[in-house]
């Protein structure tokens, strides 16, 4: 542990001289002496393509949906493999998720549903959009509600505050604060030392204020990879991710986090959820969606189990651009629909509990007959997040044209 | 604490007044570079960094001398062009690209196909090389099937040791990479053949990287067929980037597959590509928009990968027994036809309008989907009934036309004629292109009924595309870098896999973007630490020769690739 503090050290005082050491680097760099209160960290995934909310927790309550669904449909908790994993008598969740059951059994995973963006939108691309920038309907936002989540900080913030795992920076990531697009922590550097600098120089040089900038953010940020890279990594209390790329993006986040660089907000997203056609296999329970799901359960639990007690200052919180039609449509699959399910996992949450007002399933109860109506704005839970675990109270800022976010009480 | 408070003092004037004051600055500043000329010179530059993947070292003074309306005008009229003897012999060995889906399904089947042919349920192909290598395949599955193991491999028909020569079999095992390749190079056709069928699977997959192209198919073939068709697309897209003459086309290649995008990992759409883009697209980059549109809509690998061809009218019984045909209507198609392909998402259609327009393509569908058939109009599962399209009236009782009528509703439509203005200018020009500019191009779409050519032309006449504005002011995209980098290294090609490779590191594979929309024209999507980083390290790697199957002749530094003047264009 001790060396890994030492190079941080080493690096930040050849970075930016004695006496004028950033405060995020004084408090990393000490934070092991229990000298400062270490920073709370937001992690936002986003499951694009808009998933079946309504088959990843299934409102086995309701008889409706087993009406609306004849082939799709979990079956109520029975004990088998192939049923519904009860969580509150109402509502249960897929099977393919058993692997999240223990957080909420232990209070650090709360679900909110029939939550998601008041815009009618049915566009996967404007939906994604209006969900990234915070600013539902409104276009002409040039930046990412958690670019502006970030606090303001005092004096050189970590060139790590923002990290997005994959190989372009998302639109919620976007705006005046630096962010970072990572592939894979040890690829990155240039591997050439003789062209790296020439680089470095010129891109210090360039007239171009994006490349300038992007350029900046980037080298500054190899020399502090550089330091995490000397340490080979290994999951912590057994954790083992799945080998698709999301699980290797939250393990690469719970690298970073545990490395204390100062990451604050990170980003990883998962695809494959559009399942118009084939959602289900044989049975409701296999098949794509089970598929997927259970890569997206997996890799989520083994971040938790990873992290420990890390998870004391570690949000998680899942989104999708929109939910799907609560009717199955004639290909085995589901059309774009409206509301949608939100996760949100830490060890400061409120969790065990499914939040939410339940909007029902009869006809006259769906949003235009056909979608899951919305009852929570999604950015009542991100802004209670950026409240209350972040600590921004500007949430006028962070949601601009949002006047009145109403908490749901995630956070105690 | 009060940093807080100042920060918020700071930022509410600017929130409360709108547009802040340097942004008011800003387009000013813009609007008067979009009136600045450029000089001859520099117009040249702009041309070649615009309208082609990048300049080569000696285009410049090539277009100058030949003049530069002269240029311009022939590279609107690619049909007039002499393509480039190189790449034609280049592209000759890709024959997946000149079959009909069908017969790249049968001749590069998938594991399924090969199953298939095994149960007798296909034939098998008439080529005797192909005959042999999938008869092969069809062993090897039986063993596996019965030995439930993937590391089996069949008997050869003669070992290495029968085939190679001592020496020869030294430098196959132990040789450097070079090394084997003139080895393999050197073999007749049929020994090659037996010391490939004679190496385990997973050391013949080691050779792939650095062997010539036509080791690589037959690596392919013995390996894995089905990928054959996805390295001869790739292959072309980069090979027709570097080398063509034509280039102006191959820039609206690229432009026109993005924006009417299909995802290579679909199902069908694997073999229903080479067919999509050389028929679909390819013809009608400088053609007229409506056949375009209908080319596309037409296309199998739209039809597959938009599910256009299980939409079937709403009222067939969605739950019924008779799962042989899909049932129910599928507004995929009809959604991203208006939002993405024409009208644009402010295009002033509604969710009613989707709804119509899917009512009115279904029935649009391919015979026998999973195996590379045709575009087929199947009149029984087609709505009858009367739609209203934009306000349109469809009448009740058509059949294909209801389809063919709503194209040309909106390829007629002004918020079309806008919408791809926009993209165009978004691509040749600059991420916020003046609006007049736009206006002039969409003037002339509607007046010529929808004549690309016609729209380029505009473009290219235009004060704005030739003012500092515009110079240099567009990022290269993944593709464009790659591409600009081999032809500014004027390095040789002879095999661009591992180029098709560095595309997709910087972010963009290509013919794999999963969404519909395509990848974005604007810089901020695509400027970011990784894929700079990326940009770099490719820079390092190209002029270091490291990149398997290109040669740049005398050492280059890497500065000039990685630098941020060669990321412009």
């Amino acid at each position: 542990m001790t060396s890994r503090r030492v190079f941080l050290k080493g690096s930040a005082l050849a970075m930016f001289g004695v006496g004028a050491l950033p405060t995020w680097l004084s408090r990393s760099v000490y934070a092991a002496d229990g000298s400062d209160r270490r920073k709370k960290i937001l992690v936002a995934i986003f499951q694009r393509g808009a998933v079946d909310g309504l088959n990843m927790v299934v409102p086995f309550g309701e008889q409706r949906y087993y009406e609306l669904r004849p082939s799709l449909a979990i079956p109520k908790p029975d004990g088998t493999p192939a049923s519904a994993v009860d969580l509150d008598g109402f509502f249960g969740l897929h099977p393919s998720l058993a692997s999240l059951k223990p957080m909420f059994d232990a209070q650090q995973l709360a679900i909110v549903d029939a939550v998601g963006s008041p815009d009618p939108t049915r566009s996967h691309f404007d939906a994604q959009d209006y969900m990234e920038s915070g600013t539902p309907g409104f276009k002409a936002t040039s930046d990412g509600w958690m670019n502006r989540a970030l606090p303001p900080v005092a004096g050189i913030g970590s060139p790590i505050r923002a990290v997005s795992l994959g190989s372009s920076l998302p639109r919620s990531l976007r705006g005046r604060n630096d962010a970072l697009a990572v592939n894979n922590l040890n690829d990155f550097q240039v591997r050439d030392p003789k062209a790296a600098a020439a680089f470095e120089n010129m891109y210090e040089h360039t007239l171009d204020t994006t490349l300038h900038g992007t350029g900046k953010e980037t080298f500054s940020a190899v020399k502090i990879m550089q330091s995490i890279q000397k340490q080979s990594y290994t999951s912590a209390n057994g954790a083992k991710y799945p080998g698709g790329r999301f699980g290797q993006s939250l393990q690469q986040i719970a690298r970073l986090i545990k490395a204390d660089v100062g990451l604050e907000v990170a980003f990883a997203d998962i695809g494959g959820w559009d399942t118009h056609v084939n959602e289900v296999g044989a049975q409701p329970a296999v098949g794509q969606l089970a598929n997927n799901l259970s890569d997206f359960g997996q890799s989520l639990a083994a971040f938790y189990q990873d992290l420990g007690d890390r998870m004391e200052d570690v949000a998680v919180v899942t989104m999708s651009e929109f939910g799907r039609t609560a009717k199955e449509n004639g290909n085995r699959g589901t059309d774009h629909g409206h509301a949608n399910v939100m996760f949100v996992m830490g060890g400061g949450i409120r969790g065990g509990k499914v939040y939410g007002d339940w909007p029902g399933l009869a006809e006259e109860q769906l949003n235009e007959g056909r979608d899951l109506a919305l009852t929570t704005d999604f950015r009542d839970v991100l802004g209670e997040l950026v409240s209350k675990h972040l600590g921004n109270p500007n949430l006028k800022a962070v949601f601009p044209g949002y006047e009145s976010p109403k908490f749901r009480g995630l956070i105690g | 604490m009060r940093s807080w408070v100042l920060a918020a003092i700071l930022i509410l004037p600017a929130l409360a007044s709108g547009k802040p004051a340097k942004a008011v600055d800003d387009a000013k500043r813009q609007a008067i570079l979009y009136q600045k000329k450029l000089t001859k010179d520099q117009q040249i530059v702009h041309a070649l960094d615009r309208l082609t993947f990048g300049p080569k070292p000696a285009d410049i003074a090539r277009v100058k001398k030949m003049g530069l309306k002269k240029w311009l005008d022939l590279q609107l009229h690619p049909e007039r062009i002499p393509e480039n003897p190189d790449l034609e012999a280049k592209l000759q060995p890709l024959e997946s690209l000149r079959m009909t889906p069908m017969e790249a399904s049968q001749h590069y089947p998938a594991p399924q196909m090969i199953r298939a042919i095994a149960a007798g349920r296909q034939p098998l192909p008439d080529d005797p090389v192909l005959r042999a290598s999938i008869q092969r395949l069809i062993v090897r599955y039986k063993v596996n099937k019965n030995k439930k193991e993937d590391d089996t491999e069949m008997e050869p028909a003669k070992t290495l040791e029968e085939t190679l020569a001592a020496p020869e079999l030294n430098t196959l095992r132990n040789g450097k990479p070079d090394q084997k390749r003139a080895l393999l190079e050197s073999l007749p056709p049929d020994k090659l053949e037996d010391v490939l069928v004679a190496l385990p699977r997973g050391q013949r997959q080691q050779l792939f990287n650095n062997s010539p192209v036509d080791v690589q198919r037959r690596i392919m073939l013995l390996n894995a067929p089905q990928q054959v068709v996805a390295y001869d697309l790739l292959e072309a897209k980069l090979l027709r980037a570097i080398e063509s003459n034509r280039q102006l086309a191959e820039e609206l290649d690229d432009f026109w597959f993005n924006h009417f995008n299909v995802y290579y990992d679909k199902g069908s759409d694997r073999f229903l590509i080479p067919e999509y883009e050389r028929d679909a697209i390819r013809p009608h980059v400088l053609g007229r928009f409506r056949d375009l549109l209908e080319a596309t809509a037409k296309s199998p690998a739209m039809l597959f990968y938009l599910d256009n061809f299980q939409s079937v009218r709403a009222d067939i019984d969605a739950n019924s027994k008779n799962r042989k045909v899909k049932r129910g209507l599928n507004e995929n198609y009809g959604r991203e036809l208006m939002e993405l392909h024409t009208l644009g998402v402010n295009g002033g259609y509604t969710q009613h309008d989707v709804t119509e327009v899917a009512r009115c393509f279904t029935g649009w569908t391919i015979q026998e989907p999973r195996r590379g058939g045709a575009f087929f109009y199947n009149d029984s599962l087609h709505d009858k009934g009367e739609k209203v399209v934009l306000g349109h009236v469809i009448p009740a009782g058509g059949g294909i036309e209801d389809g063919e009528k709503v194209l040309d509703i909106l390829a007629a439509h002004p918020s079309t004629a806008k919408f791809i203005s926009t993209e165009l200018a978004q691509r040749f020009v600059s991420d916020n292109p003046p609006p007049a500019l736009i206006d002039k191009m969409a003037k002339t779409f509607l007046d010529s009924g929808g004549d690309i050519r016609q729209v380029m032309k505009t473009m290219l006449d235009s004060k704005e595309f030739w003012s500092q504005g515009a110079y240099r002011a567009k990022v290269k995209t993944p593709f464009e870098m790659v591409a600009s980098s081999v032809r500014a290294l004027n390095a040789s090609v002879t095999d661009a896999w591992a180029l098709a490779n560095q595309v997709g590191n910087l972010g963009e594979p290509l013919y794999r973007k999963q969404e519909p929309t395509g990848y974005s024209n604007l810089n901020s999507d695509w400027v970011n630490s990784a894929a700079l980083l990326g940009r770099m390290n490719f820079a390092v790697q190209v002029t270091k020769n490291q990149v398997p199957g290109v040669k740049v002749a005398a050492s280059q530094p890497a500065e000039m690739i990685g630098s941020p003047d060669f990321q412009k264009r």
